[in-house]
């Protein structure tokens, strides 16, 4: 079995690290610390999940504290066709992505070896490795962090929604009425806050389990290094004969899902719409960008070798007329 | 030694190649503003052929695109000013300002380039300073820009004799 923590192992783990730490002065383990250069991927066994909701519960009780709290009434939105987008009196939905819900639990009846079954897994943000919304924010508001976190500052955002449009699963959630926007030009640019899922960076930074994996009940969610979640995954597939989803989706996302049923069975079974993603193939949004960037690189080079070629067949006509 | 056409030695006399870097200039500069989700809010999308204007994926390719141009034009003018320009030409005053302007508009684009390639972080703050130096110092050279045209302030003079 590779390094990834569960629950148990963690709290196992961090009891003899505390205890170390009063003789040594060390730290948590280093795998799911904030400092860990290395990405941290989360594996999410389809299998064990009990739509418990315990992890929706617990994220909403870790992160209360970030939960946007808008100033009423909103700046009037010009043009008109600029809708405000409010949560703040629906804080209770919790059957799809909203500000104030970061995870929910997505439901999908399908047949398992022949058996109808009802499956249910955690749905949040991927935390793509390459992740669209942070390389397209024009802030630097959506950003990665080094352990494989994407999260949204909620000091910088402007609300444009460009991240939700750019992102496979249009995953974050706008809230009207506060933010950074309200200091410069609130009726004319940006339109609140965008919110999703950050995977707890502020508890992990602390040496500490996302909250939704800790409080999980059955073990549903792993987190380690992204290498040794991959490869636990796959150890898992291979024994039930199930699927993966987010290895490669979108270039490779820092979640990982097994399921003993296709993905695209699960895609068909599942709601969808605003605030419920699918579970779709999705292709590296990023990799033109990527390609491109290459080509950056031989531009000035392929520029200076004309202006060289010219520089040599100019001198080779002075050489002629001087002859 | 005679030099016998001056007219095509002299980038700045080349029409061809004026063109381009102002075609590129205008368009990477209009794809860049399309980065911020304007387009669609202020109806710009909306005229027609115009759709694409709403499309972040598209206007960013455009603008990668553009940035490849510019960097091979740019690699190619500044070699073409040392080995030929420089012997029969200087710059002038104001294409020191518009070129110090520039290393400003490219040195933060190939750093927002680098930022978003695959397995690069930059602090937060670095970030932020890239993408609203980059913006900054392209507002910069169009107020630039538009005082060497009205002006009639060209990029290099001859050098007196």
């Amino acid at each position: 079995m590779g390094k990834h923590i569960s629950r148990r192992t963690f709290i196992k783990t961090s009891l003899a690290a505390i205890g170390t730490a009063g003789i040594s002065g060390l730290a948590l383990p280093s795998t799911v610390k904030g400092a860990s250069s290395e990405e941290l991927a989360t594996l999410i066994d389809i299998r064990k999940c009990i739509g418990c909701e315990a992890c929706v519960e617990a994220c909403h009780e870790a992160n209360e504290s970030k939960f946007p709290e808008p100033e009423k009434p909103f700046p009037k939105m010009y043009p008109s066709r600029v809708k405000v987008s409010d949560w703040s009196e629906k804080r209770d939905v919790i059957d799809r992505l909203t500000p104030y819900n970061w995870v929910f639990i997505q439901e999908a009846t399908v047949r398992v070896k022949g058996e109808e079954q009802t499956l249910t897994f955690p749905r949040r943000c991927m935390h793509c490795q390459n992740p669209p919304c942070a390389d397209l924010c024009p802030w630097g508001a959506a950003r990665k962090l080094k352990n494989g976190i994407t999260r949204i500052d909620a000091d910088i955002c402007l609300g444009g929604s460009k991240c939700k449009n750019v992102c496979p699963w249009h995953i974050p959630e706008r809230q009207t009425g506060v933010g950074l926007y309200l200091d410069i030009l609130p009726s004319f640019a940006g339109n609140g806050v965008m919110f999703k899922c950050d995977r707890c960076y502020d508890k992990i930074e602390a040496g500490e389990l996302p909250a939704c994996i800790e409080v999980c009940p059955e073990d549903v969610q792993t987190i380690g290094p992204r290498k040794e979640i991959v490869k636990e995954a796959h150890a898992i597939a291979e024994e039930i004969d199930g699927y993966i989803y987010g290895e490669d989706e979108n270039g490779g996302t820092n979640t990982i899902y097994v399921s003993p049923v296709p993905f695209e069975e699960l895609n068909r079974a599942i709601q969808q719409g605003p605030g419920r993603p699918h579970l779709e193939q999705v292709k590296d949004s990023m990799a033109h960008a990527d390609n491109l960037a290459k080509a950056m690189v031989i531009a000035p080079i392929a520029g200076f070798a004309a202006a060289v070629g010219k520089f040599y067949k100019s001198a080779r006509e002075v050489t002629k007329s001087d002859v | 030694m005679i030099i016998t056409s001056d007219k095509d030695r002299i980038l700045s006399n080349n029409l061809a190649l004026r063109w381009l870097y102002n075609v590129t200039f205008i368009v990477l500069a209009f794809t860049g503003f399309g980065q911020m989700p304007i387009f669609k809010r202020y109806y710009i999308s909306d005229i027609p052929g115009m759709g694409w204007t709403a499309d972040f994926y598209f206007t960013h390719y455009i603008h990668y695109l553009g940035a490849t141009i510019l960097l091979a034009l740019f690699a190619y003018v500044s070699a073409d000013f040392l080995l030929l320009g420089k012997k029969k030409t200087k710059l002038t005053t104001s294409a020191h300002v518009r070129i110090l302007i520039l290393i400003g508009v490219v040195a933060t684009g190939v750093l927002r380039v680098m930022k978003n390639l695959p397995d690069v972080v930059f602090s937060p703050g670095f970030t932020l300073f890239i993408d609203i130096g980059h913006l900054g110092f392209v507002m910069m050279y169009f107020l630039v820009a538009l005082f060497c045209l009205i002006l009639k302030s060209g990029w290099v003079e001859r050098k007196s004799r």
